[in-house]
């Protein structure tokens, strides 16, 4: 179905998005599962707890139920730090650095594979 | 404290059912009778999180009951089925805990009535485990498992609840008080265990036990609460106002 | 005693009608699904592309813009608004069905009824996450529908009367859900696809069971043939509705599209939902509350009749038969069990300080 719920005539189509002085609900939690034996862990989704038992069993009651998952993490999701190449342009230095990949040498081909 | 036990009032008749059939039937009433109160909480819980956990675990106690509904039809060879056995029988006829039958009230009172039950499945099917019965000893197999995945959940919640806040213990007292004269016939079968595991998990959430010795038995033998006619009308009207049709 | 044999064979469903159905050709066009759903990128951008331009190109080139990158102003509000409100119906949506969970007329359909919403939950929790990764916070969402200044799907607006409303529902709610949420797994935004794309996979059962559920009552007693057509009576009208209004009388269609947020348009979904439902209601042997539904040779789709729009506004603006009923029993739930999240908190937090 659309969830796209339509705007009236005459209502503003601009939601609110927060809330002045609410109180503090539970934080927040990245879950990551290893689906089968001999795969890593994935990135699947987030939820809700007050602790990490109760963010465990979450985990497994909302991302599992259908039997997925040998192995379930769960971290705080403040306690996640990212680095995003795109974003972060000043850090890349490959373009400059080129003899630091092999296509920069000319190697014989007598010389077998290297 | 010597403990005063009201039970079925004298000279009602017994049962009538073979022991072994009786046992699956009431284990199965048990877990019928909880699963519906669970289901009760579906979107009412105190969040998603919660919400889904309680239907997860009501789910996981509806396919014990009709598992076992299935085995007690054939064990008893009348062709019953599991819907014959949770929407044709009346109260008197049920053989649930009184415990589980008791209504949800707040969220303490759900999670200790849980926690009560959750130590004593345990207990059960460690025991059914050995059965002779296949069916009953598969049952308890995978019991075990979820068992121990309620347990955790209940128990934890105790502690939560129980050490939280002032209201939150408040509560969980009361729900403590309320349920307490329920216990005797759910411990029965392992008295000092039962006892021993819940002293653990109320040490450390700084609840007591009430000190009044009254309980209260008669679940196994048909003799109930009040609550459990209005659960069964609910859980019984479709059947019977449309009755032999196929859903 | 009675036995639990049905009294006459269920008949199969003629193979016209399954692959009509979208959840058997969602099935096989499985492979079909935008194989990037990866964390990688595989576009180079130009560095010279300004903000606009490169999310722009992101869209166009049917990649996905992830929670870091630079968006709009309006795409950002637009998702949210969206995201949310989906998130908000799947939660109300489990109300109606919940309804009838104590009283399911057998432990077979008790069982598939809770699994059912209990997925709806689950649904609603990872649309609340993908919008959480767009800055906003869960719990303010809320309380925002609690105070009712965000909206659901109007068509949780509307009572469970009877049985055969879990068949009808199933049927044809999900099965409008369904037309949109694969068009959805195709959004730009990666959060919300992914979530889209879960919630696709567990989605499978939901239609089925409500159209196997109506089958046994069309073939069952009288009694319960006539509860399936009342049913559809009070359920088709408002199915329609879930389509929105039409394309021409649709604020914000146009700029979805371009971001990629919206794929297809009210119309089009409305007339695919039309076709291919129509069948399957000749084949329960269930009349369509709708005279002027005829098929149309030349356009090679049905006609159908006008939907009641004054119904539609006043159910939008938050005048259906059960909007006040789903947001008291939502903001009921919510404040009576502030006492338990309040406890939560404060046992992880002495926990927390025992343990430092």
């Amino acid at each position: 179905m659309t969830y796209d719920v339509p705007v009236a005539p005459g209502e503003n189509a601009e939601l609110e998005e927060s809330v002045e002085g609410a109180v503090e609900g539970w934080p927040m939690w990245e879950v990551f599962v290893r689906a089968r034996r001999g795969i890593s862990h994935v990135h699947i989704g987030s939820l809700h707890a007050p602790d990490p038992r109760s963010a465990l069993q979450n985990a497994r009651d909302v991302y599992t139920r259908r039997g997925e998952g040998v192995s379930v993490w769960v971290v705080p999701s403040t306690e996640i730090h990212a680095f995003e190449p795109e974003a972060a342009a000043e850090y890349v230095e490959a373009n400059e650095k080129v003899y630091r990949l092999a296509t920069a040498y000319d190697i014989p081909d007598e010389v077998g594979q290297m | 404290m010597s403990e005063v036990v009201s039970s079925v009032p004298q000279g009602m008749p017994a049962v009538d059912m073979a022991p072994e059939l009786q046992a699956v039937v009431a284990h199965a009433d048990d877990n019928l009778v909880l699963a519906q109160r669970l289901g009760e909480w579906i979107s009412y819980a105190p969040d998603l999180e919660i919400d889904i956990a309680l239907g997860n675990i009501a789910l996981d106690h509806l396919g014990v009951a009709r598992a076992l509904y299935t085995r007690a039809g054939e064990i008893q060879g009348e062709g019953r089925g599991e819907d014959d056995f949770a929407m044709r029988r009346t109260e008197r006829e049920f053989l649930n805990l009184l415990l589980v039958e008791q209504p949800n009230g707040d969220f303490a009172q759900t999670i200790v009535r849980q926690f009560f039950f959750d130590v004593y499945q345990r207990l059960l099917w460690e025991d059914l485990s050995g059965s002779d019965d296949d069916t009953v000893a598969g049952v308890s197999a995978r019991g075990r498992k979820e068992a121990a995945y309620h347990y955790e959940f209940s128990s934890s919640w105790v502690l939560r609840l129980g050490d939280g806040t002032e209201e939150s213990h408040a509560r969980t007292q009361r729900a403590v008080d309320a349920l307490w004269r329920f216990t005797a016939e759910l411990s029965e079968p392992y008295p000092e265990v039962w006892r021993e595991d819940v002293d653990v998990v109320f040490a450390e959430a700084g609840l007591r036990v009430p000190g009044d010795p009254y309980q209260r038995s008669g679940g196994r033998e048909g003799y109930h609460t009040e609550h459990l006619g209005f659960l069964l009308a609910e859980m019984q009207w479709m059947d019977r106002t449309y009755p032999g049709m196929t859903w | 005693m009675a036995t639990l044999v049905p009294t006459k064979p269920v008949p199969t469903i003629p193979i016209e009608v399954l692959s009509a159905m979208p959840l058997f050709k969602w099935a096989h066009r499985k492979t079909e699904i935008d194989p990037r759903f990866t964390n990688e990128r595989s576009f180079v951008y130009h560095e010279t592309m300004s903000p606009e331009e490169k999310f722009q190109a992101i869209v166009d080139e049917e990649s996905k813009i992830e929670p870091t990158d630079w968006m709009p102003d309006g795409y950002r509000k637009t998702l949210i608004r969206q995201i949310a409100q989906h998130a908000h119906s799947e939660i109300i949506g489990m109300q109606p069905e919940g309804n009838w969970i104590t009283r399911a007329p057998s432990l077979h359909r008790k069982a598939i009824l809770m699994a059912k919403v209990q997925d709806e939950a689950g649904h609603g929790l990872y649309l609340y996450s993908a919008a959480e990764t767009l800055g906003v916070k869960r719990d303010d969402l809320q309380e925002l529908l609690h105070r009712g200044k965000h909206k659901y799907s109007s068509i949780f607006n509307y009572p469970t009367l009877s049985w055969a409303d879990m068949g009808a529902i199933g049927w044809l709610v999900d099965g409008a859900a369904i037309t949109n949420q694969v068009m959805l797994t195709r959004c730009s935004y990666g959060p919300y696809a992914r979530a889209m794309v879960r919630i696709c996979k567990e989605e499978s059962f939901h239609q089925r069971q409500g159209y196997e559920l109506l089958i046994r009552l069309c073939n069952g007693s009288s009694e319960q043939k006539e509860m399936a057509q009342d049913a559809l009576d009070r359920w088709w009208w408002p199915s329609l509705m879930m389509f929105g209004p039409i394309d021409s009388d649709s604020t914000h269609s146009e700029q979805s599209m371009q971001w990629k947020i919206k794929r297809v348009s009210n119309d089009d979904l409305r007339q695919q939902f039309v076709d291919m439902t129509v069948p399957q209601a000749d084949f329960l042997g269930l009349r369509i509350p709708d005279p002027d539904l005829a098929w149309n040779e030349e356009r090679g789709h049905y006609d159908f009749g006008e939907i009641d729009w004054d119904e539609f506004w006043q159910v939008v603006k938050g005048n259906g038969p059960m909007s006040r009923d789903r947001i008291e029993h939502k903001t009921r739930a919510w404040e009576e069990g502030a006492w338990v999240r309040e406890a939560a908190t404060a046992h992880a937090a002495k926990s927390a300080r025992s343990a430092a």
